[in-house]
């Protein structure tokens, strides 16, 4: 089968499940629950796609295709901020109630964080890009355990409601949130296409990437700031589910079989989207909602991430 | 024309390459050799931008390298490490054709294609070139790495031991190449050689290195010579002529 016929097939199967998902049980209800359906599928798009592009994108810079741009603790640093603002200022403060405050406040700090981040570490001179790494997986684990004993101490009814936004979850998602997000992570996206060649380049390695004449100190730090940034939005308008981005982007390598760029990043954002928008219309309409979504990819996520690993072991042996 | 200054590199406080300071002739072969752990490729990484050096400069037409734009320089000189190992798959035409990502940014126009097609003649992949790379012998993908360098068509062509893994046939046919290269197109070569025997048939110039300095430096006959090498290898090598070719009898010395 050749690349464009499945991209073809990939399509469909967005369109059939948007249509799905949009029109399915509607019941007639075009002014109310038609426009709520969208603003929830444009939400899972975004998210689908933000997540699909950062990941494919990182484990390209970083050589490594069981990575996600967790590692580099933007997640833990979203849940301590959460944890952190229940704690002080309760569920009731309006850095909980308006939902456009909390999202600057988390959106900024986790580009901060990294930006911060990216430039401590560069500065320091040429390392290697895993000492990045493990610096964010510490970090990551540091802010993890602050959150976990700021949560014992949190107020059992509190932390029901703080729970809530921990789990990523579509089902609230917020109308003009969305449209920011757009914004957002459309720009970023369109920039970063820019490069979307060079990283074919980089996918042959650092020396090979410098010898064809790509700045790599450059580039990679472009790419980390760009997967910062949409992570950084995603999991501020639905919560953290990075690790989704895992699955869509192997199945996406495997799929495909190529080193473009653009096409395994096309491909990864639509299965992420048929995964998302499909997935949300089973756990809705045929679960109806005895489940959420984040737990069944966090459940399949898992399965998929060992096999990874026993693939890549069975490979190198 | 590149000129080495007083080149230092440590690692973890050792200096692996030091002080160091060559000039490579412009339209000639020059030869690096010298025993494993010389500093040999840690040398030639730093003038291709791979390393940075620690102490001196590395001058391309009288500027230093690092303040090259990367794609200006990437036309100007290219290096084949001595391993290369990548995390796609692909194929030898998608591999050579990387080579013309300097000039073409991935959008390759005829002309890069004709490129692609004389890189792959050259090297004798023409059957092969749909393979994947993990599907083919050593050799192979020894050859099919030095297309692609001689795709991306520079005026400076850096190989770090580009023999290993080949058959003798073709060892014989890729230095035959690269003295073409360099005759019949003026291109300058610099490749890191252990076996001596070619180093002596085929360069214009040997540069021996030893615990991260230059021993040697000169052209080929005043380096082949048994007093010479043996300040190298520390070994009492004869040296046999034949058809004008000075052969080295290292086996049983
Ligand atoms: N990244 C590195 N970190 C630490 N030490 C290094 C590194 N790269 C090289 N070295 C050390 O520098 C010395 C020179 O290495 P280099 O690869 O330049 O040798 P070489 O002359 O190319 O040897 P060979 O003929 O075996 O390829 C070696 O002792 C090696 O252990
Ligand atoms: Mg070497």
């Amino acid at each position: 089968m050749r690349n464009s016929t499945k991209m073809m097939i990939l399509i469909a199967l967005v369109l059939v499940s948007i249509a799905l998902y949009l029109f399915q049980g509607l019941n007639g209800s075009y002014d109310y629950a038609l426009p709520r359906r969208g603003i929830k599928v444009l939400a899972m798009a975004l998210t689908g796609v933000a997540i699909a592009y950062s990941t494919v994108i990182f484990q390209t810079i970083t050589h490594n295709k069981i990575l996600t741009p967790s590692v580099m603790g933007l997640d833990s640093l979203y849940m301590l901020i959460q944890t952190v603002i229940y704690f002080f200022f309760g569920s009731m403060s309006i850095l909980v109630i308006n939902k456009n405050i909390n999202f600057a406040i988390s959106v900024i700090g986790m580009i901060v964080f990294a930006l911060l981040l990216y430039k401590f570490l560069f500065k320091a001179g040429k390392r290697p890009i895993y000492f990045l790494l493990l610096v964010g997986i510490i970090l990551g684990t540091f802010m993890g355990s602050i959150t976990t004993f700021l949560q014992v101490l949190i107020d059992p009814n509190e932390f029901t409601s703080l729970q809530n936004k921990l789990f990523a979850s579509f089902n609230n998602v917020n109308g003009d949130l969305v449209w920011l997000a757009l914004v957002i992570i459309t720009l970023t996206v369109i920039y970063g296409w820019r490069s979307i060649r060079e990283l074919d380049v980089l996918s042959l390695g650092r020396d090979n990437a410098i010898n064809l004449g790509v700045d790599y100190d450059k580039i990679v730090k472009k790419m980390l700031v760009l997967s910062s940034i949409l992570i950084a939005t995603s999991t501020a308008l639905v919560g953290p589910i990075t690790f989704f981005g895992l699955i869509v982007a192997n199945l996406s390598y495997q799929f495909f079989n190529t080193f473009k760029h653009s096409t395994l990043i096309i491909g990864a954002s639509l299965m992420s989207l048929v995964a998302l928008i499909g997935g949300q219309w089973i756990v809705e309409r045929i679960f109806t909602f005895d489940t959420t979504l984040s737990v069944i990819i966090n459940f399949i996520g898992g399965v998929y991430f060992i096999y990874l690993l026993l693939k890549e072991s069975r490979t190198k042996s | 024309m590149i000129q080495v200054k007083e080149v230092s590199k440590y690692f973890a406080k050792k200096p692996v390459v030091d002080n160091v300071s060559v000039n490579i002739q412009s339209g000639k072969i020059t030869s690096f050799i010298g025993p494993n752990g010389a500093g040999k490729s840690t040398l030639l990484s730093m003038v291709s931008r791979l390393l940075d050096a620690d102490t001196g400069e590395v001058l391309l037409d009288k500027s230093d390298v690092r303040k090259w734009k990367s794609n200006d320089f990437s036309k100007r000189i290219s290096i084949l490490k001595q391993s290369n190992y990548m995390n796609v798959r692909l194929t030898i035409r998608e591999l050579v054709a990387f080579g013309r990502f300097p000039y073409s940014k991935g959008r390759l126009n005829a002309e890069d294609e004709k490129m692609v097609d004389q890189a792959i003649e050259y090297m004798n992949l023409g059957d092969l070139e749909d393979s994947y790379l993990d599907e083919l012998s050593g050799g192979q993908r020894q050859r099919a790495f030095i297309a692609m360098v001689i795709a991306q068509d520079t005026e400076y062509i850096l190989l770090d031991e580009p023999l290993n893994n080949l058959d003798m046939k073709h060892s014989v046919q890729i230095m035959k190449i690269l003295r073409k290269l360099v005759e019949d197109l003026g291109k300058t070569v610099v490749i890191v050689l252990h076996d001596i025997n070619f180093a002596s048939v085929y360069s214009d110039f040997i540069v021996a290195l030893k615990d991260g300095r230059v021993i040697k430096d000169g052209p080929t006959h005043e380096i082949i010579n048994s007093d010479a090498l043996k300040e190298i290898y520390d070994m009492d090598i004869p040296i046999q002529e034949m058809n004008s070719c000075r052969i080295c009898v290292y086996f049983n010395s």
